[in-house]
């Protein structure tokens, strides 16, 4: 029987590219043209651009190197903010918003796996952080470049300096996004989701806050701990998240209201 | 009926579901053949739309078992299963800021197929909503929407098509529309399981349905049902109302016996044994008896008089 074996083949069958494109692929239009998302990606990077620029500018030359240092290491770590905070906002409310509208079920209709849409998902909402935090990276270093003293731009152009700053976008936007997946796989309620979503981005910032005031030392290899432990868990988050989505409960549970 | 036991596509064993302390549907049985269409018909809250989902395996049933396309209903099917079948869920739920064909296209990519386009302005075409395809969804009305969840369904050729009330809200040419791609399909071969509160519809497209109300309460051909259900009978009618139709009707050969109908002044019910020996029986009796006779007819069920005497006899058990 041709149908026996073909459920042997999906059952040690991986995840699919197809169908893990087209989540992202509708995602990514849908965000176009959702003006929540869209005023979000606009008002992050004024708010999170002015204060290190101010921050950098501000900074009186005749502060010592090392003093200069953690001054420019804690106007950038400031940047690392919107990678956690617009995917996570993104991110906590894409299940159950899908799950109000009605759209969820159709979805679950077709053949594709919880971990493909997961991961679509997250894909989905990794693209636009990352694109909005590289690009603000770049004006940043654009205006420190043509504009701060010298002294300044010395201290902040640094390869390595800005490489960790390349690195930890992805990494910590990863986070973000499957915290934020995680609780709108569970919460009954966008606004609920909304919320928890940002409570769930707050560990990242309470380490980058710690560091910005010098409670932690930020030295190279707590940096690279971090960035081995966060990529670890993004890379495996999925497996942790699938289970959870139970799809008799998104789609009959009802609302507690 | 030959079809069912030759070849099921949809076999269905004591299946039930229940919700906490509620029960959707309890022990439902059937077997759908291949090609088939077939009503799923009960009241609100019969466990229409429960039963579709599980089925579709979207949600697991509390016990008992079923095979769908030829494989068995476990968890660990679900994705094969759903390659074969396509389901048009109770609310369309589309994505109002995506356009018809972005929509569409999105399911394409869900079900990996090949020759999206070509699928799409097919399935277009098969609801009339071609000239739509460019429109946002929010833009388009609840019976335009309906027909994109229509669409969605024909993507992936399934062999099996659930339709949770496809014509719900649909005007009447929309709903024709439904039910002339829907004996398209069953002429190509597709099995078409379909919900509906339209029973004039469910009478006219299906080659049998299931009256459900939590539990199964019938199944068979809507002639058939009609059959089991209800006497024969003559439909009588005068001018006048008969001075003593007791008279008249009693001990005529071939009728049963005789009642008022309640809803006209001189019209009258007439259980009969044959009508073919009874009519000409009546009207002379008639005759006779100088009544100025407006019509004799058999008396015509509709799927719908079925319907509400089972479901009618549910409500009465339920006050009892
Ligand atoms: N998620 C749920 N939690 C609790 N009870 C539920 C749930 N879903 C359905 N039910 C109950 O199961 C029963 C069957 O519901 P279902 O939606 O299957 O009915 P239906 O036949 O489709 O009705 P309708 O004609 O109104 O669409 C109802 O009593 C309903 O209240
Ligand atoms: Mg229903």
């Amino acid at each position: 029987m041709s149908a026996l074996k073909a459920v042997q083949a999906v059952r040690s069958g991986r995840i699919d590219a197809t169908r893990v494109r087209a989540v992202v692929r509708k995602e990514i239009t849908d965000y176009r043209r959702n003006r929540f998302i869209l005023g979000t990606m606009t008002v992050l990077p004024i708010v999170f651009l002015v204060n290190p620029i101010i921050n950098i500018f501000a900074a009186p030359t005749s502060l010592t190197r090392s003093a200069l240092d953690a001054r420019v290491g804690s106007t950038m770590l400031f940047l690392l903010l919107v990678p956690v905070i617009l995917p996570a906002t993104i991110s906590a409310t894409s299940i159950v918003t899908e799950r109000e509208q009605g759209t969820l079920e159709p979805v679950l209709t077709t053949p594709v796996r919880s971990e493909e849409l997961l991961i679509g998902k997250a894909l989905a909402a990794l693209i636009p952080a990352a694109a909005l935090a590289y690009a603000m990276l770049g004006v940043f270093l654009l205006a420190v470049k043509l504009f701060a003293h010298q002294q300044i731009a010395d201290a902040t152009l640094e390869g390595p300096r800005i490489l960790a700053q390349v690195l930890f976008v992805p990494l910590l936007a990863g986070w973000a996004i499957w915290a934020g997946i995680a609780v709108s796989v569970r919460a009954d309620d966008v606004r609920v989701a909304q919320q928890l979503g940002t409570l769930a981005s707050l560990p990242p910032l309470a380490i980058t806050a710690l560091m910005a005031f010098n409670v932690i030392t930020p030295t190279f290899r707590l940096a690279v701990l971090f960035a081995v432990g966060l990529l670890l868990l993004d890379a495996g988050a999925y497996r942790l998240i699938a289970p959870m989505f139970d799809r008799e409960r998104l789609i009959t549970a009802r609302r507690s209201k | 009926m030959t079809r069912v036991q030759e070849d099921p596509v949809l076999v269905v064993d004591k299946l039930t579901k229940t919700f906490g302390s509620r029960t959707a549907y309890s022990d439902v049985s059937f077997t759908v053949g291949r090609g088939e269409v077939f009503g799923f018909l009960g009241p609100n809250g019969a466990g229409k739309t429960t039963t579709v989902r599980s089925l579709g395996t979207l949600i697991t049933p509390t016990s008992g078992r079923a095979t769908v396309a030829g494989i068995p209903l476990e968890a660990a099917n679900a994705v094969e299963i759903r390659k074969r079948i396509a389901i048009m869920t109770e609310a369309p739920g589309l994505y109002g800021r995506l356009s018809v064909t972005e929509n569409l296209q999105y399911f394409v990519g869900l079900h990996h197929l090949s020759n999206g386009a070509e699928r799409i302005k097919n399935a277009l075409e098969a609801v009339n909503l071609s000239d739509r395809a460019r429109d946002t969804c929010n833009s388009l009305s609840k019976g335009l929407r309906q027909r994109v969840g229509l669409a969605r369904t024909l993507l992936n050729d399934p062999e099996i098509l659930f339709l949770d009330e496809p014509t719900s809200g649909l005007d009447p040419v929309a709903a024709r529309g439904v039910h002339d791609l829907i004996s398209g399909l069953r002429d190509r071969g597709v099995t078409i399981f379909f919900t509906t509160h339209r029973l004039a519809e469910a009478e006219a497209l299906c080659d049998r349905v299931a009256i459900l109300n939590t539990t199964l309460r019938t199944i068979g051909n809507p002639s058939e049902l009609r059959e089991q259900l209800f006497n024969k009978g003559l439909t009588v009618t005068t001018a006048a109302p008969l001075p003593d139709p007791d008279r008249v009707f009693t001990g005529l050969p071939g009728v049963e016996s005789w009642d008022a109908d309640g809803t006209a002044a001189a019209a009258y019910h007439l259980a009969v044994s044959d009508p073919a020996v009874a009519a000409p029986e009546v009207v002379r009796a008639l005759v006779h008896a100088k009544a100025d006779v407006l019509s004799v007819g058999e008396s015509r069920h509709s799927l719908e008089d079925v319907y509400l005497e089972l479901v009618n006899e549910d409500v009465e058990a339920s006050r009892r």
